[in-house]
Formats: C-alpha cells, sequence, structure tokens
C-alpha cells in the first residue's frame, strides 16, 4: 500500500512517538502448557483488512484446532515503530503484514525467516500469483514472504463535472500523455478546469488568479516513488528508477526524462490547471475532490472504498492510465506479503498461517470483503466482482495487470525511508520554483546514491 | 514534550507563590545535621525515580550516542563518529536554525500577548470566569490544538481562507507554503500557551503592593504610566524566570510540527530539532545516531538553563 497515504489515517498519535516501547506487549506466544494448544501473534496494519483476516483465521482455526491466531492492528504510524522495538526487545510477533519499503532493514539483520525450504517442501505454486509479486520478497535466492494482495494507479474524476464540461467519458478510456504538449489529457485537464466566471481553461478570458475548480491535482508529498502520478508518468516517458530493481544500488533521478515530467506538472501549475505548491490544501486530495473544488487525479486502487464506496460526496468514476509517448499505459504496481519472524519458537505453526494467507482459501474470502485485490490472480478477479457487485466499476485497476508491459514495480532497495524524504524535498522545492528540475534532482540523485557508498 | 513543560511551569508556579521563601531559607542556613538526614531519607523515593527514569536512560543514551545501533543488530561501538557526522550535517544545523526561529516567533509573541493579558486582568477585572477562560486553549491536547488548526487554516478548504476569499485578499496557504509554515506553527502554539503564561505573570502581578499604585494614582498617573512604571520594574523576576523557562518548552516543539508535517505540509522548513532527532531515531533506525543529536541538545538545553539559574540569582535581589 501507499505509505503517505497511511500515514494521513494516523496522525493523532504521532505525539506519543517518544513512548512507544514500553507499553503492550505484543508478546511471543506463550502458551505451550495450555494442552499442545499454540497461539500465533499476527500483525497487521489497515483496518479496512482487519475483519477480512479475522475471516481468514477463523477458517484456519477451524481446519487446525491446535492452533490459534491473535491479531493485532496498529495504525501506519506507528506499527514499523512498534515492530522494530517489539524486535529489539524479543517481543516480536510470530508473523507480520510486510512492506516492500521497510523489509530491505529486517533482511539485512537476519529477523526474518527464509522460508523458501518450506515453499520448496509444500510445493507452493508460486505461478498463482499476479506477476512479479512473489520476487518481490526475493534476496540472494532466500524467500521472505508471500504476496498477499496488489494494488495500481488510474484516474479518477468527478463525472458530473466531465458531464457539464462536455467531455465523454469514452475520451476518457483513450488518454494520451506526453511532456511536451500533455496529449490529451492536457487538453481534458484545461477544459475540467474552470474559473469563477465560468471560462474553462482553454477559453481565452480564462483568469488563472481566480480559478473554481482545478482540472488536476497532482500529489507533491510522494516520497521517492511518485506512485500517484509523477511516477508512472515518468516511466511512461521511458524512465526508470534505478540500475536494478529489487535490490539496485544507483538511482537515476538525475535521468532527464524524470525531470521532463516534473516541468509538465509546473507548467499545469503556471497555466492555472492545477493549484500552487503552496496553497494547495493539506487535508489530501480526497478532501479536494470531495469538495467538489478539483475535477481529477491519480488514484491508487486501495483508495476505491474512497471515491466510490457511500461516503463520497460527489459522483466519481475511473479511467485508465493515459497512453504514453512510448505507446504504452504504465501503471506502478506494488504488493504486500507476510513475513515470519526468525526467532519465533513456532516456526511450523507459523508457516501453516503464512502458506494460509497465500493460498485461495484466504484470498478468496479477502476478495469477497472486496476492500483490496488479493494476489492470487483468481481471487482478484473474483475481487473485482464483488466490487462490481457493489456497483462499482474497477476493471481498469485489473485491466493494468493483463496489458503486457502495464505495469512496473516499485523499487525496493536499502535506506528506503532516507531516500524518500530526499526526493521528496526535492521535488517539492522544484515546484516551489526555488530551484531547476535538473539541477535539484541531480543533486537530490548523488545525496542518494551517496548513501549506498 | 507537555509533561516537560508543564513541569517547568509548575515550578514557576511554586516560585511565583512563595518568593519570600529564598530569605527564609538563608536564615535556617545554621541548623543541626540531622535535618539534612531526614531529607535524605524523604528525598530517597525521587532519587530513585529519577535514577531510573532519567539517570539510567541518560547514561544508555549517552553510551549509544558512542555506537552504531538499528534496534535489531547489537550496537557497535564506533567512537566519536556520530558527533563528527552530525557536526558535518547540514540537516542537523538546519533543524536547529528552524527551531531557534520558531522559538523566536512563538516566545515573542507569546510574552507580549501574555502580558498584555496580565495587566487586563490585573488592573481591570478579577473575574474567576474570565480567568479560567484564558485557560481553556491550554487544556487542549496539543494534537488536537494542531489538527483543529489545520483545518481552520487549510488553503483551499479552510474557514479563514474563505473570509479572506470574500474580502477579496486572496489566499494564503498558511501550512503548505514553506514561508508560512514555522510562523503558523509558533502562532498556534502562542495561541495555546498564552493564557497559561498570562496566569503566571498574573500571580507574579499580584504579589506587587497595591499601594505603589494607590500613591501613583494620587502622583497623577496613567495606566500607561503605571504598568511602564510600576508594573514592568516590580514583576521583573518573575517575568525573566517565565521567560526562560518558556524558551525551553519552546525548544522542544514536537507535536504541532509532527502533526502539520505528516499531512503534506512544507516540508523541511518546519523540521525541528526534535523532530530530527525523532525521524533519525523511529523512521530511519539510526539509534545511535539520533542519541548523539538528543545529547547535543541536552547540552543546548543546559547552556539556556544555566542562563535561567544566572538570572534567577540576579533576580533575588529584585524582589527583597
Amino acid at each position: 500500500m501507499n505509505t503517505t497515504k497511511r500515514a494521513g489515517a494516523a496522525l493523532l498519535s504521532l505525539a506519543l512517538a517518544g513512548a512507544l516501547a514500553a507499553c503492550g506487549s505484543g508478546g511471543a506466544s506463550q502458551d505451550e502448557a495450555s494442552g499442545g494448544n499454540v497461539e500465533i501473534d499476527y500483525w497487521l496494519w489497515d483496518d479496512n483488512q482487519q475483519a477480512s483476516y479475522q475471516a481468514c483465521a477463523d477458517a484456519f482455526h477451524a481446519a487446525n484446532p491446535a492452533i490459534t491466531v491473535k491479531i493485532t492492528q496498529t495504525a501506519w504510524a506507528q506499527y514499523w515503530q512498534n515492530l522494530t522495538t517489539q524486535l529489539a526487545a524479543g517481543q516480536a510477533p510470530d508473523v507480520w503484514t510486510d512492506h516492500g519499503s521497510y523489509y530491505p532493514q529486517f533482511v539485512a539483520s537476519g529477523q526474518i525467516l527464509d522460508i523458501q525450504p518450506y515453499v520448496t517442501r509444500d510445493k507452493v505454486d508460486l505461478a498463482q500469483y499476479q506477476e512479479g509479486l512473489a520476487d518481490l520478497w526475493v534476496k540472494d535466492g532466500k524467500r521472505y514472504g508471500l504476496p498477499k494482495d496488489w494494488d495500481t494507479v488510474a484516474l479518477v474524476y468527478n463525472s458530473t463535472m466531465l458531464k457539464e464540461q462536455g467531455v465523454k467519458p469514452d475520451e476518457m478510456a483513450d488518454l494520451t500523455w506526453n511532456p511536451t504538449d500533455g496529449g490529451t489529457l492536457q487538453q481534458v485537464i484545461a477544459k475540467l478546469t474552470v474559473d469563477e466566471n465560468g471560462h474553462d481553461g482553454l477559453d481565452p478570458d480564462f483568469d488563472k488568479n481566480h480559478v473554481k475548480v482545478y482540472g488536476f491535482l497532482p500529489e507533491w508529498a510522494d516520497g521517492s516513488q511518485g506512485q500517484n502520478g509523477w511516477g508512472d508518468l515518468a516511466v511512461a516517458n521511458g524512465w526508470t528508477y534505478l540500475d536494478k530493481n529489487p535490490w539496485g544500488t544507483r538511482y537515476r533521478y538525475d535521468d532527464p526524462k524524470l525531470a521532463q515530467t516534473i516541468d509538465w506538472y509546473k507548467q499545469l501549475i503556471d497555466k492555472g490547471y492545477a493549484p500552487k505548491f503552496d496553497k494547495q490544501s493539506t487535508l489530501g486530495r480526497d478532501a479536494v475532490l470531495n469538495a467538489g473544488k478539483g475535477a481529477m487525479t491519480f488514484a491508487g486502487s486501495w483508495t476505491i472504498n474512497t471515491y466510490l464506496g457511500p461516503d463520497a460526496e460527489q459522483k466519481f468514476a475511473l479511467a485508465p492510465m493515459p497512453v504514453g509517448p512510448a505507446g504504452v499505459r504504465k501503471t506502478a504496481i506494488n504488493g504486500l506479503s507476510d513475513a515470519i519472524f526468525a526467532g519465533t519458537p513456532h516456526k511450523e505453526e507459523a508457516w501453516k498461517w503464512v502458506k494460509f494467507l497465500g493460498s485461495a482459501d484466504c484470498q478468496d474470502i479477502v476478495a469477497g470483503n472486496a476492500v483490496v485485490f488479493p494476489a492470487i490472480r483468481t481471487a482478484s478477479e473474483k475481487a473485482a466482482a464483488a466490487h462490481e457487485a457493489k456497483g462499482r466499476d474497477v476493471h481498469v485497476y485489473v485491466d493494468a495487470t493483463k496489458t503486457p508491459d502495464g505495469t512496473f514495480l516499485l523499487p525496493i532497495t536499502d535506506h528506503g525511508n532516507e531516500v524518500s524524504q530526499i526526493v521528496q524535498d526535492a521535488i517539492q522545492s522544484v515546484v516551489l520554483g526555488q530551484i531547476g528540475a535538473a539541477e535539484g534532482l541531480k543533486k537530490a540523485n548523488d545525496q542518494v546514491n551517496a548513501l549506498f557508498t | 514534550m507537555r509533561t516537560m513543560r508543564a513541569e517547568g511551569r509548575s515550578q514557576v508556579a511554586e516560585q511565583v507563590a512563595e518568593p519570600s521563601d529564598a530569605g527564609a531559607s538563608r536564615r535556617r542556613r545554621a541548623r543541626p545535621r540531622d535535618d539534612r538526614r531526614a531529607a535524605w531519607l524523604f528525598l530517597i523515593p525521587v532519587l530513585a525515580g529519577f535514577a531510573i527514569f532519567y539517570g539510567y536512560p541518560a547514561v544508555r543514551g549517552f553510551w549509544y550516542s558512542l555506537t552504531d545501533y538499528n534496534l535489531l543488530s547489537p550496537p557497535a561501538y564506533v567512537g566519536a563518529d556520530n558527533y563528527a557526522k552530525l557536526a558535518q550535517d547540514p540537516q542537523f544545523w538546519h533543524a536547529l536554525l528552524v527551531t531557534v526561529y520558531y522559538v523566536v516567533i512563538n516566545i515573542v509573541s507569546q510574552m507580549l500577548f501574555a502580558l498584555l493579558l496580565a495587566a487586563l486582568m490585573h488592573r481591570l477585572t478579577r473575574s474567576v470566569a474570565l480567568r479560567a477562560m484564558l485557560l481553556l486553549p491550554w487544556l487542549v491536547p496539543n494534537v488536537t490544538v494542531a489538527l483543529l488548526w489545520i483545518w481552520l487554516l487549510d488553503a483551499d478548504l479552510g474557514f479563514v481562507n474563505h473570509l479572506l476569499k470574500a474580502l477579496d485578499l486572496g489566499t494564503v496557504g498558511f501550512f503548505a507554503s514553506p514561508d508560512w509554515a514555522m510562523p503558523t506553527i509558533g502562532m498556534v502554539n502562542t495561541w495555546a500557551y498564552t493564557g497559561y503564561t498570562a496566569l503566571l505573570l498574573y500571580a507574579g502581578m499580584l504579589q506587587i503592593p497595591p499601594h505603589l499604585y494607590e500613591s501613583a494614582a494620587i502622583d497623577g498617573a496613567g495606566e500607561v504610566r503605571m504598568f511602564r512604571s510600576i508594573t514592568l520594574p516590580m514583576l521583573r523576576p518573575v517575568l525573566a524566570l517565565v521567560l526562560v523557562v518558556s524558551l525551553i518548552g519552546s525548544f522542544q516543539i514536537f507535536d504541532t510540527v509532527a502533526v502539520a508535517a505528516a499531512g503534506r505540509g512544507a516540508g523541511s522548513a518546519i523540521r525541528v530539532i526534535y523532530y530530527f532527532i525523532y525521524q533519525q531515531a523511529f523512521q530511519y533506525f539510526h539509534m545511535g545516531y539520533a542519541s548523539a543529536a538528543a545529547l547535543v541538545l541536552a547540552l543546548v538545553l543546559g547552556v539556556l538553563t544555566v542562563v535561567q539559574m544566572l538570572l534567577l540569582r540576579a533576580s533575588r535581589s529584585d524582589l527583597a
């Protein structure tokens, strides 16, 4: 899932940062005495998914009465701090939900169990998962998790505004984009931008200083990956993040193809089609879209319920990513996994649970709740069907995974958090006009690559 | 953060309440020794708590500051490397600078408003209800205060910007713009703490003998003149104390920044020193490096405390 989005959900408890270690012992299972029963501690951060996994845990317990799974949910903002301090205190959970940008440091310090021997022994079918997801969790021939779900990115737009401005939904399915003139995507963005006098962005009388509805809302707090926009477009423009993925050591933020993409974003702001960075709402794009002050943005599949759920205050619809200069649509695909604590006294039981989480039995249950797309392809289809049954048209997210070369994996490297901060800061200063795109990104790239020396 | 600030301030409250004790204890100095023994007995629980919850962690923190430690692997001794790195880390110095900027904005505005409020309370009304109301913002948890203002001051959806727009003044990205973010955070905390500071100053004003005002009134002095010539000079020791303690509390700004930065705030323009330490320790898991930064900060605060002590001693003769 996307890190920055999660962080927003958990603002409240940040202030507790200092006091985290002492409280709450998520404790390793200490219950061998109770008649051979084993309790497996399982951690996750997404409260939207807790019910699904509780259902999995119940099904698992029914099939294995000697093993009970205890689920603990902690908000994203505290999740990794708690996990790390618990690991340091020798009180780690037996199994936890793992994320690509955090797991390298756990691997480096030997905290995650290599499950390759179990996978080989039990002949787990790795081909059942969405392409590429299983390989994310392999380093030097060792495997540190089984894929549990995935997410991709698409365009979300306000369908009422689209209609008012006379843009047909069919046009949205065939948008093109290039960094020079923005292709038909920019045309639509301009049309959807409306000033206080009702002139749209293509009208010569358009007043860019009094914009009522912005045609496009960029996401600037998007770390080093730009999963919610600039990353996807830059890759469509032919850019690659780094020398190899996963486990590359040379980033390429100094590539002109990325700078061109950022410059394209900047001209949207200059023309008044997107809000200025320093006058942009800090409440998140969903709040601005829901308030009817923005018409379109890029949104990951984890936000389906935000825009198509019952709480949305506007009518939204989805469109695929625009076709890039190379003639292909590109979206980031990212997935989570489940990791087993290397020090757990119940390795065999923990593996059984992880295997179950990675099986169609559990992922079908998750699919039925229509929250995320499970990693197993057949289960993804079921999740899409469950969404359709609720009247939500989400096929663009699934289509992306079926397009050859339509998806790319987000970088997995050491120092993920530091890279994130450096690149985000650099991009923000570029957008603010404090430094040119090429120069700012070159500087950031030097800083980033210095981390790996 | 909050507790430390509150503690610092309760010391102030004691000082303000009983400034005349200073002279008394000096007279008692020549007592027999058994009293001291009893005193130590009474101090044991506090000392034990201090040793366990402050002393021991501080010593460990010092040890960690000499190591490369990521919480997961055992710490490896690296000598003064962390300190050397710190001295050359532009982010660290930037964070210190940003903090000083915040402290200046926060303390100056807070002291001015608090002084004005205290004077009004002292000379105009002594309504208990009014005094209680002044404390209200201070009673709201800091995170709530930050969230409240983030919504009110939002660049696009906030109420304040709606007003500005209605008056055709143009909108301001209070938390979003790097130029505005720090002043905004400073003023938000001023809003939250002015009432409390005002109350401390007010308590200090109550110590000023009323006859001074009466004679001044007879001599025909106006309120402004009385404030300048009686209130301010007589209040000086209390003012100095409140100032320095608020300063140290202000240096430890964290929660508002953490909340504002967790939203898509103004990036490095508001990354204060506590936030820097927090990120190093709990986001990047550079425990050793973070400990070194924390110790340097402790040193800075220590210097400020020495200044505080000097000011206190200087002020003692003032009130006697």
